[in-house]
């Protein structure tokens, strides 16, 4: 038979308290070394305003940073003719591998990865044309331009039809449709292969 | 004072160099010294699409019979690898592959340190560098590379590697062909953190943008939790500043993730409440799962390869030690596998260490070679108990025989006369 085993209650405080102060002189350890660390160092200047704005070029899905203008497809077809279709073509497939890979087909399928059946979202467009394109010549094309040029390539992958209005307002709203296919990677390690 | 017996050292001095400027011999062994200690010149060549490669061009180089009858080359301000050796990186018009089969260890040597650019390799002067950070923060600040430096400076050692990191398709291959896009340094810089204390980062931010001043003005969107972690601002790698190719003055370094996200010659952060959707984490750097496509697969997989006995080495019967690297994105390496009779049996092989986190880690495995056909292959086991998979069964789950983040298992198919080929075409 087991016998009961009374603890006495001081017992029971004083292990408390040697835990407790153990706890505590750990706390104490964890912030000697951080002592003489500040919160901030101070280095660095203001970015200004002006600075800011120069550099942020960026175009978000919801429109966030795209500029007032309207594209025009008929333009955009006359600037793509000279300043892309060298390294992209013109949407047939032919045998020759493109510098810069195909952007739209005439005939596409499923697993052709043109602006039409792989991009999720139109504002990457904008983003990236304005960004780095042409390549010989990156980052020359003014807004009107891009606007053009994003019209165009909308147009091209039969995504809107030609009398469409791109603006900063209907671009964000444009449903792409590759969109229905991204899945955001979920894999954490672990024993399964996916 | 001088001596009677340095003056006369001093005159017969003063008649040899005399006597050897008049003689062609002196010539002759100047010259000879000079070919030991300039073998290679660099220029600058123009590819088929426009773009400037630089190649070595060889000198002739003169063997001297003896060593120890030529005095040698003195030192010199900046060395270079010997000029008997061959080790190369493989360039593409945008990328180049490190030579996997002919390094020793785990470090890569800076100048063969894999690259690829997405609008070439910019010019930055490190004096007019800045680097901006604004969006959701509560002191939008300009860093030069003068005050990323005066910041509590951190160095790990870690790997690099490009999600495309995959090709295969014919037997003749080596290492450097199939997965010559990892490498790995030693790199010192900032910590992120340390920089977002500094800004002041809002409570609802939960991604940032990353942006290069190359003359794609690459960018990549983070969760700004990465950026909390291991995130680095580096400017040194492997104890001097960065290579021009791998983001001089500075670059984005996020430990154990896709290389493409590590934004090179980074220029602007910004922090916002949503990703960006850039170009390269929407139509690039994304995979086709199963007629889905998987996006923000930032975390490179536990890889690993034997780097000899590989193509185009022939083997010789005997004692082989079998070599390789084993690294993975999600932590430590725990094992390496080995297998030498195409995949019936499995046996460990040696880790060399220490084993560091989201590191290569070099293994060996003695084998007797007794003239059989056979298949090698080597797989590595991560601390999440992820084993790296076979051909077959990753191409099976993804519905796909390649794509971005493709890490099979490489299997070297040997032959009875000792030829070694790529066993998973």
């Amino acid at each position: 038979m087991f016998r009961s085993i009374k603890i006495n209650s001081y017992f029971i405080y004083g292990a408390a308290f040697l835990v407790g102060g153990g706890l505590l002189y750990g706390v104490g350890l964890l912030l000697e070394k951080d002592k003489d660390k500040p919160v901030r160092f101070g280095f660095g200047r203001a970015a200004r305003q002006e600075e800011i704005k120069a550099w942020d070029i960026d175009v978000m899905p919801d429109g966030r940073g795209l500029p007032a203008g309207t594209g025009r497809i008929k333009t955009g077809l006359l600037l793509y003719q000279s300043k892309c279709v060298s390294c992209h073509g013109n949407g047939d497939q032919g045998s020759i591998e493109l510098p810069g890979g195909p952007l739209f087909f005439d005939h596409p399928t499923e697993k052709t990865k043109t602006i039409g059946t792989y991009w999720p979202y139109a504002t990457t467009i904008f983003d990236y044309v304005r960004r780095a394109m042409p390549y010989n010549a990156p980052g020359s094309l003014s807004n009107q331009e891009v606007y053009d040029l994003t019209a165009f390539l909308l147009f091209a992958n039969k995504i809107i039809p030609e009398n469409a209005v791109i603006n900063q307002h209907s671009l964000p709203k444009i449903v792409m449709p590759a969109k229905k296919r991204y899945v955001t990677d979920n894999r954490r390690g672990g024993a399964e292969i996916r | 004072m001088i001596s009677i017996i340095q003056h006369l050292l001093i005159s017969t001095m003063d008649d040899l160099i005399s006597t050897m400027k008049d003689e062609k011999d002196y010539k002759i062994s100047r010259r000879a010294l000079l070919g030991v200690a300039a073998t290679a010149a660099v220029v600058l060549v123009q590819t088929s699409v426009g773009k400037v490669v630089q190649a070595a061009v060889p000198q002739p180089l003169i063997i001297p019979p003896d060593p120890t009858k030529i005095a040698g080359a003195g030192p010199s301000l900046s060395g270079q690898v010997s000029a008997f050796e061959k080790s190369a990186r493989l360039t593409s018009a945008t990328s180049s592959r490190t030579p996997l089969q002919d390094l020793y260890g785990t470090i890569t040597p800076s100048a063969l340190h894999f690259e690829r650019h997405h609008g070439g390799i910019p010019i930055i002067d490190p004096q007019k560098y800045e680097l901006m950070i604004h969006g959701m923060v509560d002191r939008p600040l300009v860093f030069t590379l003068a005050d990323l430096k005066r910041f509590p400076s951190v160095t790990r050692t870690c790997f690099i590697e490009c999600s495309g990191n995959f090709r295969n398709g014919k037997e003749q291959m080596t290492p450097q062909e199939i997965c010559g896009l990892t490498s790995q340094s030693e790199w010192t810089g900032v910590m992120l953190s340390t920089i977002f204390r500094e800004v002041g980062i809002q409570p609802k931010a939960t991604w940032f943008l990353a942006e290069g001043s190359d003359a794609a003005v690459m960018t990549r969107s983070i969760p700004i939790s990465k950026g909390w972690d291991d995130a680095m601002i580096v400017y040194a790698q492997n104890g001097e500043a960065i290579r021009p190719e791998q983001g001089y003055p500075a670059r984005l370094l996020l430990p154990g993730w896709e290389g493409n996200t590590c934004i090179k010659w980074i220029r602007r952060i910004e922090v916002s409440d949503a990703p960006f959707m850039t170009r390269e984490e929407t139509s690039k750097y994304t995979e086709t799962v199963n007629g889905m496509v998987r996006q923000f697969s930032f975390v490179m997989d536990a890889r690993s390869i034997i780097t000899f006995p590989a193509y185009p080495v022939r083997l010789e019967r005997g004692w082989i030690e079998i070599r390789g690297i084993a690294w993975s994105g999600r932590g430590k390496i725990i094992r390496v596998e080995i297998s030498v009779d195409n995949g019936r049996s499995w046996s460990l092989a040696d880790l060399q260490g220490p084993v560091m986190d989201k590191a290569h880690t070099a293994f060996r495995y003695l084998w007797e070679w007794k003239g059989n056909e056979t298949g090698i292959m080597s797989r590595a086991v991560d601390e999440t108990g992820y084993v790296q998979p076979l051909y077959e069964d990753l191409c099976k789950a993804r519905g796909s025989k390649g794509g971005y983040h493709f890490n099979p298992v490489t299997k070297w198919r040997v032959g009875k006369s000792g030829e070694v080929l790529l066993g998973n075409t």
